[in-house]
């Protein structure tokens, strides 16, 4: 599979994807330019973590308006696959391309730590290769990861099987233990924890490889094309 | 033009013998912006006036070594066509004035460092002194101060994408109105990406590069090297403001620019921004340098070129362009959204020459800032002492108590709290993080891993300036050995007050014939550092601290850690018991923290000893003779088999000791060469040990989830290691929130 890593000025999670993805997952991976209008011939886009325009005003606002957005935006409707780690799961909720939103951790301070996940749903791209229930050891590493959104889009996550990963010891206040989760056609996935650090057997970490592989393996249904 | 009376020389921390030099040199009055420039080129900050000539006697050369000090940062070779380039500065005054800015700016100032060479960073430490937290008066002020240092690391570091990976963190009463701020960082290039600040090649654009100049920051420098008053509070307007976001796009942008192969010289604006900048670049190449301030991005209108000059603006170089490749080099710094403009040419004439608005408003000599800036042999007499040398025979009726008070005490206890906040994986490297003897950090592409750590100790210097820098040094050697790796450079941060005071200048030489001493011997030259003096409260010195960071490499594998991994291994100390009196055990932790006292002398340190005991776990740790490994320090061996026991699996320890020592001396003394390790095979670490020719004493086995140690049929302690690791872990937690409810044990 050949995995576009996009790349806004501020990202700095974007080599670690590329690593994990090419040396640990033996895939292509390249790297897209924010103001690129066009996606190239990518299977599958990883929008990494990091301060993408030095997440000022608020984390993922800017980016939203970046020229490879519109991209991804096309990508994704037609059901090309998207995975938001940290900083690109910010940037998912603020285009719209999942609901919800990620505030200030309730602790207000940035925590970085591995914490236990819970698969809540084996049933997409993402996680297909994880069983429900399965516990996961993954770093989170973020100031603004706390997930909120109104009652009625939390039960309907829920209801809809879209809550793709939840904390079992919640780091920063997420409502429902949310880590991760899913659009309607679940081809979309915005997560906090880093899949990305913990792929390598010497880090002493590679749960995060149930999502990368996941990612990696699954059909691909829609490429982009230049 | 302003006049330039005794009070405006006066105001620019200039003596009167130095402003009869500059006269000498200039060879007529000077206007107010060249008394600017000489005022931050000669300031303690960038001249090192105080301290040159005893920094001459640190080894400097080795042969890894490939530069060392004078220039941005230090380079090390470590094979494979690798180097790395690595540097510690302070920013503890404007973290004392403003601890958020202070502490942020201090990491941007110690990443430009390293990628201004062309390294990218791929590590940060930090060094905190503060005073401490449990004190009536200050204690709420210096978590305050705390609290805003580690949130403006974290601030920076994060979003700049460089992981914080070790360092340390220390209270004391000394530095309670001076706290002590340093920063490490470390970066990878291949030999042929070094870049140097060298303005060569006469004609040659000089271009600014990166955010816009204001007026923040104007006398950084000198207000670095002037004690703190009542006065220094009002002084908020000097701290620069760090933008870290603005950082990462000026690293990219310079790391793209450099492989363009048009940049000949860069440097980064620290201390004294465009002035150091320019007139180093000129004085390394032995050209001179001439720009026009008119062309230099803004920030606010009507900047006086005196401003412009001293501006401490944050997150900007300079650069020198081969003639005629300019556009490849604004192309570079466009795409990046970044200011790129040429504001000056390189001369023959060996001058800095600053203009503004068509005037020429200073002419000097580049020799004349950085070389001939005034050198002091200052007198220096005995070390200030204050401890007693006899101290009481330590007595206590609960040895169990005093170790759970000593785990939960602010210097022991986990750092947690603080670590937390860094981001210590970016970059996917760290192969062993904060809480760790040594960071551990994997150059990907190699089979090599390069490993840190920070040490200092205020306390023995306190006592004994020369032996403790040699103590701090064998101990940040052995913390590196402790990780398997072999230590080869280092780089320090001399902390220390006010060195026109001859007892405090005592304490200074003796510090750095100590460093010289210990570098010498232990292999580690020394390739650059940073001196802050005058770090004095109100004529309160702080305690002499000298702060090493040691870099070291090792061939890449899982990390061997500190924590016991399984019940049934034998544990060993290697190096040990040790044999210490009581005049040795005055500057422990114990006598601190359950004694609340200091006397005596530090512990005693055979160097020979030491390095073979480093040789040997070295040894150890990379052949897989050992499990786990952690080096016996602050708190002595109770502490360091506690330690042991907080590993994910709740192995602790059953001690059996054989000792004539006290017991308060056998579980707590501070002497050095020893270390715990745990193993399956005690036989390979027996032969390894005689072979080296030290001690290795087997003193117990690994248990699940109790310590106990016992000497003879003694019990001496005798705790769950849930309950220490609890007062442990959750002891910063308490101290910041609510110092009187830490437990007292």
């Amino acid at each position: 599979m050949k995995v576009g890593i996009v790349v806004f000025p501020g990202s700095n999670c974007d080599h670690d994807a590329w690593y994990a993805v090419s040396e640990n997952l033996h895939q292509t991976a390249q790297f897209i330019w924010h103001d690129s209008r066009s996606l190239g011939d990518v299977d599958a886009v990883i929008l990494p973590g990091g301060f993408s325009y030095g997440d000022y005003l608020r984390c993922g606002a800017i980016a939203k308006f970046s020229p490879v957005m519109r991209a991804i935006k096309e990508f994704a409707l037609v059901g090309g696959l998207v995975l938001g780690i940290c900083n690109g799961f910010q940037v998912l909720t603020e285009t719209g391309l999942l609901p919800g939103a990620l505030v200030r951790n309730d602790t207000l301070k940035f925590v970085c730590r591995t914490v236990r996940l819970e698969i809540a749903t084996s049933n997409s791209p993402f996680t297909s290769q994880a069983q429900r229930g399965q516990i996961l050891r993954i770093p989170v590493a973020h100031g603004e990861g706390y997930y909120i959104a109104d009652d009625r889009t939390l039960d309907q996550l829920e209801s809809e099987d879209r809550v793709a990963l939840r904390y079992i010891d919640n780091p920063n206040g997420s409502m429902r233990h949310i880590a991760g989760i899913l659009n309607e056609q679940r081809n979309i996935m915005g997560m906090m924890p880093h899949p990305e650090r913990a792929s390598d057997p010497l880090l002493g970490a590679t749960d995060g490889l149930y999502i990368l592989k996941s990612l990696v393996d699954s059909p691909v249904l829609v490429s982009a094309h230049s | 033009m302003s006049a330039i009376t005794p009070d405006v020389v006066a105001a620019h921390q200039l003596t009167p013998s130095e402003y009869e030099k500059i006269l000498k040199l200039l060879g007529c009055e000077p206007t107010i912006t060249e008394l600017g420039i000489f005022s931050v080129m000669w300031s303690e900050h960038c001249s090192y006036k105080s301290t040159r000539i005893h920094l001459k006697k640190l080894p400097t050369e080795s042969k890894y070594v490939l530069q060392g000090p004078g220039e941005n940062a230090g380079i090390i070779d470590i094979g494979d066509g690798i180097a790395i380039a690595f540097k510690i500065e302070s920013h503890n005054h404007p973290s004392f004035i403003e601890p958020f800015q202070g502490a942020a700016t201090g990491v941007g100032g110690i990443l430009r460092d390293i990628f201004t060479m062309g390294a990218r960073p791929i590590a940060v430490m930090d060094s905190l002194r503060f005073g401490r937290l449990d004190d009536p008066e200050t204690g709420e002020r210096n978590a305050h101060i705390l609290e805003g240092v580690v949130s403006g690391i974290a601030h920076y570091g994060n979003c700049f994408g460089v992981p914080t990976v070790g360092g340390e963190c220390v209270f004391e009463e000394s530095y309670s109105g001076n706290p002590l701020v340093n920063v490490f960082a470390l970066g990878v290039f291949r030999h042929d990406e070094i870049f140097y600040g060298k303005a060569t090649g006469v004609g040659n654009p000089v271009i600014y590069v990166g955010a816009k100049t204001g007026r923040d920051g104007i006398h950084g420098a000198s207000m670095a090297s002037a004690e703190f008053t009542e006065q220094s509070k009002q002084k908020r307007p000097n701290v620069q403001v760090g933008d870290p976001f603005m950082e990462k796009l000026l690293l990219e942008a310079c790391l793209e620019a450099m492989k363009t192969g048009a940049i000949v010289g860069i440097q980064d604006m620290g201390a004294a921004g465009l002035t150091s900048s320019s007139c180093e670049m000129g004085s390394r190449a032995g050209t001179g340098v001439e720009i026009d301030l008119s062309l230099v991005p803004q920030r606010e209108a009507g900047m006086t070129a005196y401003e412009m000059m001293l501006s401490e603006s944050q997150e900007r170089m300079l650069l020198v362009a081969e003639r005629g490749r300019e556009q490849e080099i604004f192309n570079v710094f466009k795409k990046w959204g970044l200011d790129a403009v040429a504001i000056g040419v390189v001369t023959n004439d060996g001058m800095l020459r600053v203009k503004h608005n068509g005037e020429v408003v200073a002419e000097i000599p580049n020799s004349a800032l950085a070389d001939e800036a005034p050198r002091y042999d200052r007198p220096h007499t005995m070390p200030l002492r204050t401890a007693p040398l006899n101290g009481p025979d330590p007595h206590s009726d609960n040895l169990t108590a005093d170790l759970k008070k000593l785990l939960a005490s602010g210097d022991v206890c986990s750092k947690r709290w603080i670590w937390e906040q860094y981001d210590y994986q970016v970059r996917t490297n760290t192969l062993a993080g904060p809480g760790s003897d040594a960071a551990v950090v994997r150059i990907k592409g190699t089979g090599t891993s390069v490993a840190m750590a920070l040490d200092g100790n205020g306390r023995y210097c306190a006592l004994d300036p020369r032996e403790g820098t040699k103590l701090i040094v064998a101990e940040c050697c052995r913390n590196l050995s402790t990780v398997g790796a072999l230590p080869i450079a280092t780089t320090n941060n001399l902390n220390f007050g006010n060195p026109e005071r001859p007892e405090i200048m005592a304490q200074i030489v003796a510090s750095v014939e100590g460093l010289a001493e210990a570098c010498k011997f232990f292999e580690v030259p020394v390739t650059g550092g940073n001196v802050s003096l005058y770090n004095e409260t109100l004529g309160t010195p702080i305690d002499p601290s000298p702060v090493v960071g040691i870099v070291g490499t090792l061939p890449t594998a899982s990390p061997v850690g500190i924590g016991f991994r399984k019940p049934g291994r034998t544990i060993i100390v290697i190096g040990g018991l040790g044999d210490p009196d009581c005049h040795e055990f005055g500057g422990t932790q114990y006598a601190k923290v359950v004694q609340d006292l200091i006397w005596g002398c530090p512990p005693r340190l055979d160097m020979e000893y030491e390095k073979r005991v480093q040789e040997t776990i070295r040894e150890l740790v990379r052949d897989g003779g050992v499990e786990s490994a952690h080096d016996i320090s602050d708190g002595g061996l109770a502490v360091a088999i506690a330690e042991c026991s907080f590993g994910d699996q709740n192995v602790g320890a059953r001690i059996i000791i054989d000792s004539n020592l006290t017991p308060e001396l056998l579980l707590f003394h501070e002497g050095p060469s020893r270390i715990v390790v745990s193993t399956t095979n005690p036989q390979k670490v027996f032969d390894l040990a005689r072979a080296k020719g030290v001690q290795a004493v087997e003193i117990g086995v690994t248990l699940e989830a109790r310590v106990t140690i016992r000497n003879r049929d003694r019990i001496l302690i005798d705790a769950s290691v849930h309950e220490l690791k609890n007062a442990w872990d959750n002891a910063l937690e308490h101290l910041l929130r609510d110092p009187v409810l830490v437990p007292d044990a």
